[in-house]
C-alpha cells in the first residue's frame, strides 16, 4: 500500500498567511458574534478607559476647585451633577475618580497575578518542598478576606497611592498562584512536555516554550475579572479612609465625603459615584467573562 | 536469511539487561514510603539493527515504563541500558543530551503529543533547535524533505495542529522523531489511538521508514494483530516481568506460555464459522503494589500447580531462540 499524502486545502494555507492585523480584526469580529453582551460590556470598559485618559479634557471644571457660589447643589445646568458641600463639581471629581481607580486598579492586578502566576508557575514546574510550602503561604493569604488583608497592609505601609497599588496586589497573589500552578500541572503530564524531554530540551526551554505560552490565556483571563474586584477594593479602602488620602478625587474618597454631609446625604453626591463604581466593575467583570468563554472552551457554558 | 537471524548476527542497537523500575509509593503527611509498585521487575531483551522488537501485555503490565525507561525519561531503580554497546544507564544530563538524538520516541495520543501553540514546522524542528544544528534556511529544508517523507505536503509546515486529522498528527510526531535519523525509535502503542484504516497507513510508513534508514523499534502494544504484522521478534509481558520472548512466528504457531496462549485465543478471527476452543483468563491483573507470589501469573493459570504458588518461574530458552518463563514447560 502507498501512502497518500494529504495535502492541504486552499483554505488552510491562505489562513496560514494572513498578516496579522486581518487575524487580529478577524479575531474581534469573531469574539463579537460569540459573546455579543460582552463585547458589548468590553466596549464599554473602553469607553471608561477613554474617560480616564482625556479626563482633563472632558471634565468641565478642576476637580479640586471649589465654586463657593454653588455648595451642596442639586443637578442643574452648570453643574450637570450637582456639588459638594465646598461647591466642587461632581461630574469633574467622577471623571478624575476614574483616572486614580483604573491607575489603581490596572497596576494592583498587573503586579499581583503577574507576580502569583510565576509564581504558580515554579510551584507547578518544581513541585516537591517548594510547592508544599508555597501552597501553604498562599492559603494563609487566603484565609483573609480581601478587604481585611488590603486594609491591614494599607494601615500598616501608610497611605498613598503606592501602598494601595500594593496592599491589593497582595491579595491578588493567591489568585495567579493557584490557578496558573493547576494548569502547569496538567500541562506538565501532556506528552508534548515528554516529547521535548526526549529529545534533550532542557528544563528552561521546556518552561519557556511548552508552558509559558499556554498560561498566557487563563492569565489573561484572570487578570480582566480581577480587575473589577480592585476596583471595589481601591472604592471600599477610600471609603473607609485607609485608601488614597482625601483631597484626590476617588469614588471611594467622595461616597466617604457624602457621608459627613449630613444625616441624610445628598442623593447626587451618593448616586453618581456609585453608580460610576457598578458600572466599571459590571463592564470589566462581563468583559472578563466574555474573554473566557472564547479563550477557555473547558468552561464554556459554566456559571 | 530471514531478518530477524540477520539482526541477531550483529551487534545489538539496544541491550537492556535486568531492568527495575519501582515507583514509591507515599502516603500521609509527611510523605513516608508506604510500599513500592513493582512496575518493571527484572526484564531484559535486545534489539538488533533494523529490527523491531514488540512487546505486548495488557494495560498496567509495564510495557510502557520500560519504553520510557530505555529511553530514560524515567530512571530506572535497577539494570543497565546499553545503546549500540554504550552503557547509557546512569549518564549524566550533558551526556545524555547527545544520547537522545540516537533514540526517540512516538507517542500514543497524536494530541496531547503536540504543542498546540507552536506550528507543525516548529515541532519537527525543534529537535534541530534544541541541539543548535544548522541555520535557519538549513533546518526549514530538512524539516520540509521529512514532511515529504512521511507524507505531508510542505505548505502543511505552517498550519498548526488543530488543522490536522489524528492521522496527520501522527505522521508529525513521526517527522519529529526522524528529524536526526535516530538509531532506535521507542513507539508508545504509535497506532492504538487512530482509525483502523489509518493504523495501516501508519504502520506501513513506520515499516517503509525502516528499511529505509534501519531502524530499529520497540514497539509497545496491546493489539496483536498490529505486532505481528510489524515485529520481527514479540516479549509478551505479565505484571512487570517478560513471561515469553521469541520470534514472531513461533509466538504465534507455538505459544508456550499459558498466558500468551489466552492473549491469542482472545484475538479475533474474521471466519464466524470458525469456532476455536477459547481460553478466557478469570479475574483482574493482580495489583503490582502486591504481586502474587512465585508466579505472578498462578491466580489466573489453569493449569496452576503448587509449585507455582511458591517458586518464582526463571525465563528458559526451550528451544534456540524462544525463552518462557514457565514451571510446566
Amino acid at each position: 500500500m502507498t501512502v497518500q499524502p494529504e495535502t492541504a486545502t486552499a483554505e488552510e494555507s491562505r489562513r496560514a498567511v494572513q498578516p496579522l492585523p486581518i487575524r487580529v480584526w478577524g479575531g474581534l469580529r469573531h469574539f463579537g458574534r460569540r459573546s455579543p453582551l460582552s463585547a458589548f460590556w468590553g466596549c464599554v470598559a473602553l469607553l471608561i478607559v477613554a474617560m480616564a485618559v482625556a479626563a482633563p479634557v472632558i471634565a468641565p471644571y478642576p476637580p479640586l476647585k471649589s465654586d463657593f457660589r454653588s455648595m451642596q447643589k442639586a443637578p442643574y445646568e452648570e453643574h450637570l451633577f450637582g456639588t459638594d458641600q465646598i461647591g466642587r463639581d461632581t461630574l469633574s471629581r467622577v471623571i478624575h475618580g476614574s483616572r486614580t481607580s483604573l491607575i489603581v486598579a490596572f497596576a494592583a492586578v498587573l503586579l499581583g497575578t503577574t507576580l502569583g502566576s510565576f509564581w504558580g508557575l515554579a510551584c507547578g514546574f518544581l513541585g516537591g518542598r517548594f510547592d508544599i510550602v508555597s501552597q501553604r503561604i498562599i492559603e494563609f493569604l487566603q484565609s483573609f478576606p480581601d478587604l481585611i488583608l488590603a486594609m491591614a497592609i494599607a494601615m500598616a505601609l501608610g497611605s498613598g497611592t503606592g501602598t494601595v497599588i500594593i496592599a491589593i496586589a497582595i491579595t491578588r497573589i493567591p489568585f495567579g498562584g493557584r490557578v496558573i500552578r493547576s494548569v502547569v500541572l496538567s500541562l506538565k503530564e501532556m506528552s508534548f512536555v515528554e516529547a521535548a524531554r526526549s529529545l534533550g530540551a532542557s528544563n528552561m526551554r521546556i518552561m519557556l516554550f511548552h508552558i509559558l505560552p499556554q498560561c498566557v490565556a487563563p492569565y489573561l483571563i484572570l487578570a480582566t475579572t480581577h480587575l473589577g474586584v480592585a476596583i471595589i477594593i481601591e472604592a471600599s479602602l477610600g471609603f473607609l479612609g485607609v485608601g488614597i488620602p482625601p483631597p484626590a478625587p476617588t469614588w471611594g474618597n467622595m461616597l466617604a465625603d457624602a457621608l459627613n454631609a449630613g444625616i441624610v446625604p445628598p442623593w447626587w453626591l451618593v448616586l453618581f459615584p456609585g453608580v460610576a463604581i457598578t458600572i466599571t466593575v459590571l463592564a470589566f467583570n462581563l468583559f472578563g467573562d466574555g474573554i473566557r468563554d472564547v479563550l477557555d472552551p473547558r468552561l464554556r457554558g459554566a456559571v | 536469511m530471514t531478518a530477524a537471524a540477520e539482526a541477531a548476527a550483529q551487534p545489538p542497537v539496544l541491550e537492556v539487561e535486568g531492568l527495575k523500575k519501582h515507583f514509591p509509593v507515599k502516603k500521609g503527611l509527611l510523605s513516608r514510603q508506604s510500599g513500592k509498585v513493582y512496575a518493571v521487575d527484572g526484564v531484559s531483551f535486545h534489539i538488533g539493527p533494523g529490527e523491531t522488537l514488540g512487546l505486548v501485555g495488557e494495560s498496567g503490565c509495564g510495557k510502557s515504563t520500560v519504553g520510557r525507561t530505555v529511553l530514560r525519561l524515567i530512571d530506572p531503580t535497577e539494570g543497565a541500558i546499553r545503546l549500540s554497546g554504550r552503557d547509557v544507564t546512569h549518564l549524566g544530563k550533558t551526556d545524555m543530551r547527545a544520547v537522545r538524538r540516537e533514540m526517540q520516541i512516538i507517542f500514543q495520543d497524536p494530541y496531547s503529543s503536540l504543542n498546540p501553540r507552536m506550528s507543525a514546522g516548529d515541532i519537527v524542528g525543534e529537535l534541530l533547535r534544541v541541539h543548535d544544528l544548522g541555520n535557519a534556511a538549513e533546518r526549514e529544508e530538512r524539516v520540509a524533505e521529512l514532511f515529504e517523507r512521511v507524507g505531508l505536503s510542505r505548505a502543511q509546515m505552517k498550519s498548526f495542529p488543530h488543522e490536522f486529522s489524528g492521522g496527520q498528527r501522527q505522521r508529525i510526531g513521526i517527522a519529529r522523531a526522524l528529524a536526526l535519523n535516530p538509531k532506535l525509535i521507542v513507539g508508545d502503542e504509535p497506532v492504538s489511538a487512530l482509525d483502523v484504516s489509518i493504523q495501516a497507513q501508519v504502520i506501513n510508513l513506520l515499516m517503509d521508514l525502516q528499511q529505509e534508514f534501519r531502524l530499529s523499534y520497540l514497539f509497545v502494544a496491546h493489539d496483536l494483530a498490529v505486532v505481528e504484522h510489524i515485529s520481527h521478534r514479540i516479549a509478551v509481558m505479565y505484571l512487570g516481568r517478560i513471561v515469553e520472548y521469541t520470534d514472531k512466528r513461533t509466538l504465534f504457531t507455538d505459544p508456550q506460555h499459558p498466558y500468551t496462549e489466552a492473549l491469542l485465543s482472545a484475538v479475533p478471527v474474521p471466519d464466524p464459522r470458525l469456532r476455536r476452543k477459547k481460553m478466557v483468563l478469570q479475574g483482574d491483573v493482580p495489583s503490582p503494589i502486591n504481586p502474587p507470589s512465585g508466579c505472578h501469573f498462578h491466580t489466573r493459570c489453569p493449569y496452576a500447580e503448587a509449585r507455582c504458588r511458591i517458586e518464582s518461574p526463571a525465563l528458559r530458552e526451550i528451544a534456540p531462540g524462544h525463552t518462557v518463563a514457565c514451571h510446566l514447560r
